[in-house]
């Protein structure tokens, strides 16, 4: 079933999806891959602020190549989201309602969606190019040394997505 | 003996990685239009499509295929005729790789060290296998590797009454556990016998062969025949969400080993199979 969802968004739009589902996400996404994670853990750690207010919030696991002149991003498709799996109930737990990324996670993951209302999104792996052209602006919001890991806030139009997993215990890949 | 002058590997090099990223070979864009035309899956043939989409847009407007422009693997099969004048072999492979991920707007994916991972900001050092072969000229295969697919390789010691049968089930297994997060249709790049590192290098080497052209033994390409049908009979399909998709190729070489071993490696690659060959 076709769903058009508005990013960010809150646990009731989560309890409203479906493994299956396939989505149009148009709003505000952040990105961040395996070592924004490790340095948002150890931001954490410390007793400091993560870089943006993570309620309600979307992550999309991702590092772009670099854009060409007059473009808004490069290739930007997803990578795959089981790296991520040892940081993400964390943030889930404080208050992040969804990830897309692709592949299948772990059951603390799978327990911390159900637990917390986040639904996990996977985009087509490889489809760079064409995703890129889903991105309408992208800016870098922290820790701009990391390269392609630092982490961006991406605004998003009609960015196609499948939910994968469920805040009710479905997975597509099973 | 012929001299060629390492500037021109460079050169080479730099053009091939900037080509080999926005534009797949003609074997690959072969299979990706074959599947579409056969899939089965209402979702998986709408996922290849958005692939064969992908594939326009990354030609016509100068976009990588995939974000993970890869590590870049090159081999050089070097003519022992040959001898290189102007400078050091490997840094001129490697700058060769500097400038065409700088200039081509790659992505820099390289980490100077696998514990303290600084990045080194220019897709450098590549991963480089040199071979003497016979002859004066160099043939430079480039083939950047993305790691969602090369982290779930594998490599299998096996032992000799596995047999075939053993083989088959590394392979199957492999393929199986890497599922959704190899980003399918893949490759299967499979290397058996020589030793450790030996079969993983064949299994390397066998992603760039071209998809659809099978080994030359017999029992071999019915191998990758039958492996081929197996794994499309696996039901993963098309972004690991099913289809008979699951992967385009299974291309395997073999090596004399020990009378105590049967090294089996198994190297998976993406749908986006980067792999060019040029001739010096």
């Amino acid at each position: 079933m076709d769903k058009y969802i508005e990013v960010p968004f809150d646990k009731s739009v989560s309890d409203s999806l479906n493994a299956g589902d396939y989505v149009y996400l148009t709003g505000t996404v952040y990105v961040a891959r395996d070592a924004a994670h490790k340095r948002m853990m150890e931001s954490l750690d410390q007793g400091r602020e993560l870089p943006f207010d993570i309620k309600d919030q979307t992550i999309y696991y991702m590092g772009p190549s670099p854009k060409r002149e007059g473009k808004v991003i490069g290739s930007a498709g997803p990578t795959t989201a089981s790296r991520m799996d040892k940081y993400a109930p964390r943030l889930m737990d404080m208050g992040m309602t969804g990830m897309i990324g692709k592949g299948k996670r772990t059951n603390e993951v799978a327990e911390a969606m159900h637990r917390n209302k986040v639904t996990y999104f996977a985009a087509v792996g490889g489809a760079g190019a064409l995703l890129s052209k889903c991105i309408t602006s992208s800016e870098i919001i922290a820790y701009e040394d990391l390269g392609t890991e630092a982490i961006r806030k991406l605004e998003v139009k009609d960015f196609p997505a499948i939910v994968v997993m469920d805040c009710h215990g479905n997975c597509l890949y099973n | 003996m012929r001299e060629v002058s390492v500037e021109a590997v460079t050169d080479a090099i730099e053009e091939m990685c900037i080509k080999v990223c926005h534009e797949l070979s003609d074997d690959m864009k072969a299979c990706l239009f074959n599947a579409y035309d056969n899939e089965t899956s209402e979702l998986g043939k709408k996922i290849l499509g958005q692939l064969k989409e992908n594939l326009e847009i990354a030609k016509e407007e100068m976009i990588p295929v995939c974000q993970d422009t890869g590590m870049a693997v090159v081999f050089l099969k070097v003519g022992q005729e040959v001898h290189f004048t102007g400078g050091n072999i490997t840094d001129a492979v490697n700058e060769g790789v500097r400038r065409g991920y700088t200039k081509g707007y790659l992505r820099k994916s390289v980490v100077s060290d696998p514990i303290e991972r600084i990045n080194t900001k220019d897709n450098t050092p590549a991963v480089i296998h040199y071979e003497i072969v016979p002859g004066d000229k160099v043939t430079i295969t480039v083939a950047p590797k993305g790691f969602g697919s090369e982290n779930m390789s594998r490599v299998f010691m096996l032992k000799p009454a596995d047999g075939i049968e053993g083989v088959k089930k590394a392979i199957l297994t492999a393929v199986s556990d890497a599922g959704p997060n190899a980003c399918p249709p893949m490759v299967v790049g499979v290397g058996i016998g020589g030793t450790f590192e030996k079969c993983a290098i064949m299994a390397k080497e066998a992603l760039t062969r071209p998809a659809g052209e099978h080994s030359s033994i017999g029992y071999v390409k019915d191998l990758e025949e039958e492996m081929l049908e197996k794994i499309n009979g696996l039901n993963i399909g098309p972004a690991g969400l099913g289809g008979r998709t699951t992967a385009f190729a299974v291309n395997i070489n073999t090596y004399p080993t020990h009378i105590a071993g049967l090294p089996v490696a198994v190297n998976i690659c993406c749908h986006v199979n980067r792999h060019i060959q040029w001739e010096i």
